[in-house]
């Protein structure tokens, strides 16, 4: 093999498979609570634990956020489609089988645009979710465990099945669409899309060809990333294992893989050699599901904006930058916030500045929820306010805000606590200065009678003087001003 | 003595409905080591009920349309706390946090509950001698099957334990029993009674209906309990016509159709031919008109059925894996004890169709099989469309044979589904029929005639099985009765 | 016709079905389901060229429920009834084979 032959390009491909637990009261098809960190077999009923006799009826609220999500992303939501059943044995699964939606799903062939580019979504349906085991003795992994326990609270609950077409080249790019599909399902108020707590699952089918070649390669699925980091990581580490395994004259072998945070790698899970017949037929308990146009007609007119949307108009309104206005509409509820402040009455730019600043600095320091802030929005904008009135400098609106964030205080309160109200009085800031020129008339005359740089130096510590007298608190705008007619009169 | 009767008598305070609970309770310590109709009988709740409702008319409260009237319930469906089985191993002990909406509404109507009666294993058969708990008898002669899957109840109100029994009906389950029993028994319109709490066998066939010793007894009951459920998605969302205002209007001009496929010659026995032809006589006589009909695709339905049933059933019975209730089989692993349990607590009759079901649904064969069985189903439909167009109510015998011996088709599950043939066609219809005692063979068995009716055409095919019932005037009696 | 149920298909469908089939049961199934299916084959036959199925008999659509809670089944009693439970869940011995989860 000759050098240039070994140095093949290869191009990944990557098709991700999002499941979100849909954000409704109850469960998909009982009336038991869809609830996160329930005492252990608490949301519980005969059909959710599937109990013979018992049958399965449809949450209204679920099909209404699944054509939520058909708005959202375009997709085509067919005059009808029906709920199969999925045949497998598994502990979590009560009746075992799920019921799910195969070759007539709720949502079909949609798009969602990711910095700029169009990603093709296949499909995207409705299915119930699983029960959860915990596994007791070995390491508490699956593997080596002396038995398993299982809860079934959150067996039943809704999920929403997203399935992107291969059309993702890079693990950057599986990043921003989860990312933007994220802030799309949260704008749209149908899940809570939480990675870490599994409201929102991402499996990844990653493989790689070489550049120009139309067929795929051999592919291999990942699972178990619980954060847009890790998802990042684990397709990047995926496209170069495979690499390099192409690269050494082997095959990729068609698994899947378990992501492993810790040591940063993809491992194997050996499965049954036996193909999996899942046995799929129409759910004969459940009628189909054909929306009425009075029902796409009420979704359609209570669609929020969409995060591209909303990104564009803020810019346009608030003059804001695309980078601020991303990192604003990344989280809706940050975004939301700002808005309300702005409705207070404050400037989109200067809200914007204070937001992405010290908010998002602080609830990342935190770990808080932009929900949990003390400080409501138009405390912000009251905060706003003072800086722009010359009541306070800007640094020290920063510690007022900080104290805000941390104590349920108002901007107003904290000012007048701490006695930081600038002084603006022209009479007070002309006596000062008069008074701070008395004293330094030395100063003031090589002023008078310097160059530019002796001038700027000179008026500089003079300055200095008379806001040292001032405690920090007059108002420089005015000051600087009064300074100014002073040393030139 | 009918529901009708025993009702107005507790309703006047004739007889206080403890006094007939009890009454019934006899009987059935009697004569249940000869039948074996009843998986558990209901002593305690039945005389609790009874009491109540006493109680309530002592306080002079509005008392339900079955107030006091004893019920025998099929051992698959679901009774609060108290041991729901379906005759397998793998329920012996369960006893539901709930009751199926049907339970609700009678306990609402003032029934009492006697017991609950035996069937074939997860309703899968037609003898009730694929039980875990061993085969109910026939009462007209106990060494022949009573028929099955709800060959309990048919048994139980042939054997006079109560007037009224209920019982479910995939494939025939419900007609066949009542046929070979010599009771009424109805399979009503799919969706017309709520599954909620009926164990599921086949979801898209299963339809619970009731046992009565006549047409208004059984029209009684059936209005009591039918009606939209929300716990059902496939329960009808609308008012039945009701049955009993019209059951004496009588056949004039009623235009009856005898199906062609289904009336022999071919393993038709001859006396059943004939109580069939009586049957046509007597409805002409009436002021009927009776002509032949075609439902050619009628002759696919039992291999129709066999695929479509058994599909369903593979994936309802999942369930029973040792996990969350019932039997376990403990071993070192889970799917091998999900294994070992369904293997010990799955008589051979389930296992049989549940392997039938997983085949017809796995890769490659479901097309050949389930998916055309789905398409013959809607040829089915069609066909009786068409013959509604031409007739009010169809006719043909309720099973081709009248009771067989005990163990006689235990070999050959073919021959046992073949007992089927003229029932299955309106499960897969979702249309409703019901049979009627039409006589009895040489040997005194009875022998049933079934009436077929359009989807929601229960008030006609009553109205038909009225006519017929009183213009046959069966009364015979089980000799094991006149000898008491 | 699709091929004929054979001692193999039998084994690999119980073992989808989770059946744990004694070899006498193995065999005795490949002959009845043998004979039932070539009974129920007889559906092949039929022309249904162009005729949809029918997975339901009714034209039922739009069954939904409204998203309001409901009372569920009490904890202590649903793990009553399990055949082994521990720590308010239900036990069930170790998983070895990796399957879907
Ligand atoms: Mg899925
Ligand atoms: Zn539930």
């Amino acid at each position: 093999m000759t050098a240039t032959e070994s140095r093949v390009e290869y191009e990944p491909v990557i098709g991700l498979e999002v499941h979100v637990e849909l954000a409704t009261a109850t469960k998909l098809f009982c009336g038991c609570a869809n609830e996160f960190g329930a005492e252990p077999n608490t949301n519980v009923c005969p059909v959710c634990l599937g109990l013979p006799g018992s049958l399965p009826v449809l949450n209204e609220r679920a099909v209404e956020f699944a054509l939520r999500v058909g708005e959202a992303f375009q997709f085509t939501v067919p005059a009808s489609s029906i709920f199969h059943r999925k045949n497998y044995f598994y502990p979590d699964m009560p009746k075992n089988f799920q019921t799910s939606q195969f070759d007539q799903p709720i949502c079909a062939d949609g798009t969602l645009v990711v910095d700029g580019t169009p990603v093709g979504i296949e499909r995207a349906h409705l299915e119930e979710d699983t029960g959860k085991s915990m596994h007791v003795g070995g390491s508490g992994r699956i593997h080596g465990a002396d038995h398993s326990l299982v809860d079934y609270n959150r067996a039943g609950v809704p999920l929403m099945e997203i399935v992107s077409r291969p059309e993702i080249h890079s693990a950057e790019q599986a990043r921003a669409y989860v990312s933007e599909l994220r802030s799309v399902l949260e704008a749209i108020g149908v899940s809570d899309v939480k990675m870490e707590e599994g409201s929102m699952r991402v499996d990844a089918n990653v493989s790689i060809r070489p550049v120009g070649q139309e067929k795929f390669g051999t592919r291999a699925e990942i699972k178990n990333m619980n954060s847009l980091r890790s998802l990042g990581r684990a397709v990047a580490y995926e496209i170069e294992r495979q690499r390099e395994l192409l690269e050494a004259g082997e095959r990729v072998v068609q698994e899947t893989r378990h992501w492993d945070e810790n040591d940063g790698r993809t491992h194997s899970m050996r499965s049954k050699e036996e193909a999996y017949d899942y046995r799929f037929f129409p759910e004969p308990d459940l009628v189909p599901v054909a929306p009425t146009d009075a029902l796409r007609e009420k979704v359609h007119a209570e669609m929020p904006e969409l995060p591209a949307a909303r990104r564009a108009r803020l810019v346009e309104e608030w003059g804001i930058n695309e980078h601020d206005a991303d990192v604003l509409v990344a989280d809706a509820g940050l975004a939301n916030y700002a808005e309300a402040a702005v409705v207070a009455g404050a400037p989109g730019k200067d809200v914007v500045n204070w937001v992405t600043g010290e908010v998002l600095g602080f609830l990342n320091e935190t770990g808080l929820a932009v929900g949990a802030l003390p400080l409501a929005p138009d405390g912000l904008a009251e905060l706003v306010g003072l800086v722009a009135d010359g009541t306070i400098s800007r640094s020290q609106a920063k510690d007022v805000l900080r104290e805000c964030l941390e104590e349920p205080k108002r901007p107003k309160a904290v000012v007048a606590e701490r006695g930081l109200a600038q002084v603006s009085d022209e009479g007070a800031l002309g006596a000062t200065l008069d008074g701070i020129l008395a004293a330094n008339a030395t100063t003031v005359d090589e002023y008078r009678a310097g160059d530019d740089k002796v001038k700027k130096k000179k008026r500089g510590f003079l300055m200095g003087e008379a806001m040292k007298a001032l405690k920090g608190q007059g108002n420089p705008q005015l000051l600087n001003r009064l300074l100014d007619e002073k040393l030139s009169a | 003595m009918t529901a009708r009767e025993i009702a107005a008598q507790v309703r006047s305070g004739e007889r206080s409905a403890r006094e007939i609970v009890d009454e019934h309770l006899v009987s059935i310590e009697l004569l249940e080591p000869e039948i074996h109709a009843c998986n558990l009988i209901l002593v305690e709740e039945a005389r609790a009920q009874a009491d109540a409702v006493d109680a309530a008319r002592a306080r002079g409260d509005e008392l339900g349309p079955l107030a006091g009237v004893p019920i025998a319930l099929k051992d698959n469906l679901c009774t609060h706390h108290v041991p729901t089985t379906c005759s397998s191993r793998i329920l012996a002990d369960w006893r539901p946090p709930y009751d199926a909406t049907v339970v609700t509404k009678l306990r609402e109507a003032g029934a009492v509950f006697v017991a609950k009666t035996n069937l074939d294993e997860f309703a899968m058969g037609s003898s009730t001698e694929n039980s875990a708990f061993g085969p109910t008898h026939n009462p007209w002669d106990v060494t022949r099957v009573p028929g099955g899957s709800s060959g309990g109840s048919a048994a139980a109100v042939a054997a006079g334990y109560a007037p009224l029994a209920l019982g479910s009906d995939t494939g025939g389950s419900i007609r066949q029993p009542a046929a070979l029993c010599g009771v009424v028994g109805v399979k009503p319109t799919y969706g017309r009674v709520s599954r909620y709490g009926l164990v599921a066998f086949a979801s898209s066939l299963d339809q619970i209906g009731p046992f009565a010793s006549d047409v208004e007894d059984a029209a009684l009951l059936l209005e009591t309990m039918w009606g939209h459920d929300p716990c059902d998605s496939t329960s009808i969302d609308s008012t039945p016509e009701p049955i009993r205002p019209a059951l004496l209007d009588g056949v004039e001009g009623l235009r009856v159709g005898i199906i062609d496929e289904l009336a022999g010659p071919d393993g038709f026995q001859p006396e059943v031919l004939a109580a069939l032809d009586r049957a046509t006589t007597v409805l002409e006589a009436a002021g009927a008109k009776v002509d032949h009909v075609g439902v050619p695709s009628a002759a696919y339905g039992l291999s129709a059925y066999y695929l479509i049933a058994p599909a369903e059933a593979s994936s309802n019975l999942a369930r029973y894996d040792g996990v969350r209730y019932g039997l376990r089989v403990p071993a070192d692993g889970v799917a091998e004890m999900n294994a070992a349990t369904r293997d010990v607590g799955f008589g051979a009759e389930v296992k049989r169709r549940i392997m039938l079901g997983t085949y017809a649904l796995s890769a490659g064969y479901y097309d050949a099989y389930y998916g055309q069985a789905q398409r013959v189903r809607t040829l089915i439909i069609r066909d009786f469309e068409r013959a509604y167009e031409q007739f009010d109510v169809l006719l043909s015998p309720t099973s081709p044979t009248t009771a067989f011996p005990l163990g006689a088709k235990a070999g050959d599950p073919l021959a046992m589904y073949l007992s089927d043939v003229c029932t299955i066609p309106t499960n897969l219809a979702g249309a409703p029929a019901m049979s009627i005692p039409a006589g009895l063979d040489a040997e005194g068995l009875p022998i049933g005639i079934q009436v077929l009716a359009p989807v929601l055409g229960e008030a006609v095919m009553f109205r038909a099985a009225a006519a017929l019932e009183r213009g046959l005037e069966f009364t015979a009696r089980p000799k094991l009765l006149e000898a008491r | 016709m699709a091929h004929r149920i054979t001692h193999e298909d039998v084994l690999h469908v119980a073992n989808l079905a989770r059946l744990a089939l004694t070899e006498r049961e193995v065999d005795e199934f490949t002959v009845q389901l043998g004979a039932i299916l070539e009974h129920a084959a007889q559906v092949e036959a039929l022309d249904t060229e162009g005729v949809p199925p029918t997975a339901h008999p009714l034209p039922l659509v739009n069954v939904l429920r409204a998203d309001v809670l409901r009372p569920g089944v009490d904890r202590d009693e649903i793990l009553a009834a399990a055949p082994e439970a521990e720590q308010h869940r239900f036990r069930v011995p170790r998983i070895l084979a990796e399957d879907e989860a």
